[in-house]
Order: structure tokens, then sequence, then C-alpha cells
């Protein structure tokens, strides 16, 4: 701090000299990092809404119109992948913050070891998806997996249980791993939240003989609301976008049960070359994430100013 | 006082939080019981909780198997760190700038940024390969640095920006006062200050660019030496014949850099991390 000091008296004597305007030394230090976010965000997205009009692939293009949005308006099967991918995120969404409410009280209540149990609540969150996805690949092998061997050695079941093998158990599988990598982080946000929450209320509502249950209820609730509602809708864009842990676990099968819009627009694209039907895959995803977005604006607002938040 | 519990109370909370951390560390757990499983104990059905045939012996074997393991792990660490460095290159002018400047058209270019993570790669992942392609990128560690760093700088912004606006402004007008220009203050007084927050934000960012490689690596990279670990490892899972518990180990034994790391920075990180979310 001081060698700072020394360094601005001894750097430069002060005289009258012609200092950058405000406005061009700020563009000067957002523009290198807009430029990159430009040639590889902004460019692909114009060139994907582009190439959604053609029939594209490996060989060439040809301007096709419509065409790849007629076909997926008229396909039954990109329908039920549209409810699924929402079914998906609902569900998912819904589980990762009740966990997460759950894990934050409880991470948040005086007791001894709340430290540890704070730190050995973020590895899923910390490590790569795709390795944890690894770990949940082997607790579901119906024949060598934990889980499959619980439920037959308590009799549930009688031979082992391919947990990715049928659809139903294969989506909800992937379900709760997806759940498993989100709840860590739903948890720390809430659980800072919490502490954020000041003191004196609850010191307050306890003086006048308010229960826990009721202290919870009709404080901390409150007082958290608008980080339940933002992180409900930053979990509810990223699972909606959440592609490692399907595709590792079952690649969007079988037969199509886990396949959401992330991951079908990839086997269009990446896996059958056929850029075009892709891009106007992901045409559309982005189109339901700009409407997301704007809910979730307009909701923040909405819950911001009914609990008095700035 | 009033954060007193009963006993029974106690037994309560103690029992929930057993119940959420197993849920949580029951994959790790069966990571590491797998990866001291002789292969033919492992594929013993029906499942066996306990066997007394334990041993570190996957931990020897999987650099034969793997064996570009180590490699693996070097490719992880090495592109985490690139995308670290030149995300951080990007991100410290320009969070500085939304922290104290004012300038045309700031908050509609802030939202620009912030909008940016509303779209994953795998949306934008058909031009990203043609754009990589014709930069002759594909195939080279730049294939996954690059889009890397372009969906961390959002982030990297918002999460510096609230660290800086907390660094009191009255040391750079001081500095002002002086004579100092607008860059030699940044470079002199600002970023000394603001050394705590910038571990935090590189920590964070170094953990997500460790975390998002996969989905770039087995979509721009074909060359096997220079896959990072999730992509190197996925490729074993499709073989006919997967040995398991070789595979743990190595998984294992790959994500113990980013657990060192985050072992030691967990306070400040996550400190650091909730304060962009809960300013109010």
């Amino acid at each position: 701090m001081s060698e700072v000091l020394t360094d601005i008296q001894g750097g430069q004597p002060a005289r009258r000299r012609r200092v950058l305007p405000e406005g061009v030394f700020g563009w000067m230090l957002v523009g290198p990092a807009m430029l990159f976010i430009a040639v590889i965000v902004a460019w692909p997205l114009a060139e994907t809404i582009r190439l959604s009009f053609m029939d594209a692939g490996l060989g060439g293009e040809e301007y096709v119109g419509l065409a790849n949005y007629q076909d997926l308006l008229d396909s039954r099967k990109f329908h039920q992948t549209v409810v699924r991918t929402f079914y998906w995120m609902f569900l998912s969404v819904g589980l990762k913050l009740v966990l997460g409410l759950i894990g934050a009280v409880l991470l948040n209540a005086a007791i001894p070891g709340r430290a540890l149990f704070r730190v050995l609540v973020m590895p899923p969150w910390v490590i790569p998806i795709a390795i944890g996805c690894i770990g949940w690949l082997w607790l579901y092998n119906g024949y060598f997996g934990v889980l499959s061997g619980t439920m037959m050695s308590l009799g549930i079941t009688d031979g082992p249980f391919e947990f990715l093998a049928y659809k139903q158990s294969a989506f909800y599988s992937a379900v709760v791993t997806d759940v498993w990598v989100g709840t860590p982080m739903v948890t720390l946000f809430l659980l800072a939240a919490m502490q954020g929450v000041s003191r004196d209320l609850y010191e307050a509502a306890w003086v006048d003989g308010a229960g826990r249950w009721y202290r919870f209820r009709r404080i901390t609730i409150p007082q958290i609301m608008p980080v339940i509602v933002s992180m409900a809708l930053l979990s509810a864009i990223w699972t909606f976008n959440s592609f490692e842990v399907i595709w590792i676990l079952t690649e969007g099968g079988p037969r199509s049960a886990t396949t959401t819009l992330i991951v079908d627009t990839y086997k269009v694209a990446i896996g059958n070359y056929k850029f075009g039907e892709g891009a106007a895959r992901a045409v559309i995803i982005v189109f339901l994430l700009a409407v997301f977005s704007l809910i979730y604006l307009f909701f923040l607002n909405k819950v911001n100013k009914h609990y008095g938040v700035k | 006082m009033m954060d007193r519990y009963s006993k029974l109370q106690l037994v309560g909370i103690y029992a929930a939080v057993l119940v959420f951390l197993t849920f949580i560390l029951l994959p790790f757990f069966e990571m590491f019981m797998a990866s001291l499983r002789p292969l033919e104990h492992l594929f013993r059905s029906p499942y066996q909780f306990w066997s007394d045939d334990f041993s570190f012996q996957a931990y020897r074997d999987m650099w034969d198997t793997v064996p570009l393991l180590g490699r693996y792990i070097f490719n992880s660490v090495y592109i985490a760190s690139m995308v670290t460095g030149i995300t951080m290159i990007f991100v410290v002018p320009a969070a500085y700038a939304y922290a104290r400047l004012n300038f045309p058209f700031k908050n509609g270019s802030l939202a620009i940024f912030l909008g940016v993570n509303m779209f994953t790669g795998a949306v934008l992942l058909i031009p990203l390969y043609r754009v990589l392609r014709s930069l002759g990128l594909l195939n080279t560690y730049w294939a996954m640095i690059v889009p890397g760093v372009a969906f961390l700088i959002p982030t990297g912004i918002w999460l510096l920006r609230s660290y800086l606006e907390k660094i009191p402004r009255e040391l750079e007008e001081a500095a002002y006062v002086d004579g100092a220009s607008r860059l030699y203050t940044l470079r002199r007084v600002v970023l000394p200050l603001a050394v705590p927050g910038l571990i935090v934000v590189g920590v964070s960012v170094f953990i997500g660019a460790y975390a998002q490689q996969f989905l770039f690596a087995i979509t721009f990279n074909q060359e096997r030496e220079l896959q990072p670990l999730p992509a190197g490892l996925y490729e074993f899972i499709g073989y006919q014949s997967v040995t398991w518990n070789e595979m743990m180990a190595a998984a294992l034994v790959g994500v113990l850099p980013v657990m060192v790391i985050f072992l030691f920075l967990q306070k400040y990180l996550v400190a650091g991390l909730t304060a962009g979310a809960v300013k109010e």
C-alpha cells in the first residue's frame, strides 16, 4: 500500500496533461472482450440463423426457406422432444431448489461440524461434470452397481436392474444425476443468502415468542426470495441446456427417452452432419431461452418490488 | 439462546445432514470402492458390499491401461490454465470499466455479456465448428481454449466487477490528482488492491474451465494426445471390456489437482462467488 503511494508520488510530477475522455477509455477496456464475444458467440449465432434456412451438410448449402422449420413443426417426434425438455427442466429444477433449500437450512444450523459439512457438499460442483457422470454410470449398472445391488439384497427386485436400459427409469435416473450436479451450487447460493439476513430480525421475532418454523416461513423465506427466484431461473436455463449428463449416461436413449432439445440438436448437427436442420433446432432453443430470460427479468422485478428490494 | 437445539432436534438435524451428504458423496464413495476392487471381484454378481481383497493395484495398472492418462491430466490442467489466463486478460480491464467508468452504451453492452450466459456452447456448435475450421484451429489445443474463454468472459466480468466496486475510490482519485494517467492508475493502484478478488475470480474461472472441457473436446478435437481427462476417459467407456476399477482410479486421480486447489481456496471462493448474488 505505501509502496503504491510512493510509486504514484515518485512516478510523474503533477502537471496539466490531456486525460483520455472517460467514454473512450471505457471502450478501450471493454472493446477487446466485446470483440472476442462477437467473433466466437455473436457471429456464430448469426450464422446459425442463416444456416437454419439452408439445406446444409458436408456437401454444400442450398437455400430452402422455411422448410427446416416446417419439418420440425410437422414432426410429432419433435413435439415430444419439446415437451420432454420442459418436463425435464421443471422436474430437475424443482428438485434442485427443494434439495438446495433443505441443504442450505441444514448447513446454516448452528451445529458442531458445519464448516466441514459445507465443504463436503461441494465436490459435485467442482469436479468436471463428465467425471461425476462416469461415477453415476457405474452406480446405475445393473449387475455391479450399488443401487441395483441394494435393491436385490432388500428383495425389491429379483434380479439385476439396469437403470439406464428402460425408457422410464433412464429418464428419471438422468434427472437424479442432473439434480446431483446442480444441487450443490443452489445450496451454496441459498446458504449465502440466508447468512445475509439480519440477525436482528430473528432476535426480534424470537423475543416475541416466534418458533423456528414461524421464523423460517415469515423471515427467512421472504428475505431470500429474490435469490430463490434468480436461482430458479438461472438453473432453469442451465438445466434446459444440460448436455453432458444425458450424453454420458444414455446419449439420449433408450429409444429417445432422454433426448432433450439440446441432445437432439447435437445428434442431428454433429452426429449426422445435417447442419441446416440442426441450426433450425438451435434457433428454436435460442428463441425459447430468450422468452425465458424475459420472463426471468419480469419475475425478478415483480418479486423484488413485492419484497421491497432494490 | 435462540440457536440452541434440543437433543432430539440435534439428532434430527444430523440425520438429515447424513442423508443429504450421502446423496452428494455416494458416487465418489462408490468410485473409490470400485477402484479398490480387483477386476474379477468387480464383475461379481450379485453385488457385494464388502470384501477382503481390496487393493490399490488399479492405481498402478491404470497407467498401462490408459497409457495417455498422465497426458490427459496434463492437458486438462494446461487447457484450464490457458483459458484462465486469457480470460483474465479480457476480464480485468472490462470489469474495471464496468465498475468505475461511464461510457456510452454501458448498460446495453453489459446486458449483452450477461446474455451470453444464456447460451451454452452446444447451441452454437455448428458454426463454431466452421469458424474454428476456417481459422485452422480444429484438432489443436486452441479449439478447446478459444470457445472456453468466450463462455467464461461474462461470468468473470460479473464477478470481478462486484469485487472492484468495493475498493474505495479515494485512492484512484488521489492518483489522478498527482497526475497519474488512467492506465497507470489501473495498473499501479487498482490492480494491486484487487489481488484477493483476482485470485477468487481466477480460481472460479479455472474451475469452470476445468469442468466444461468435455463438449468442446469431443466436438472440436480428434487428436487423442490433446484430449483433456473427461474426454479421454469417456473414450474408454465405449470399449467392450471396460476395466472399471482402473477407470475409477484414473478419474479420481484426475480430479485431484482441482480438488487440492479447491480445498485450499474454498473459503475465499465461496465468499467471492456469492458476493455478486446477494449484494442486497
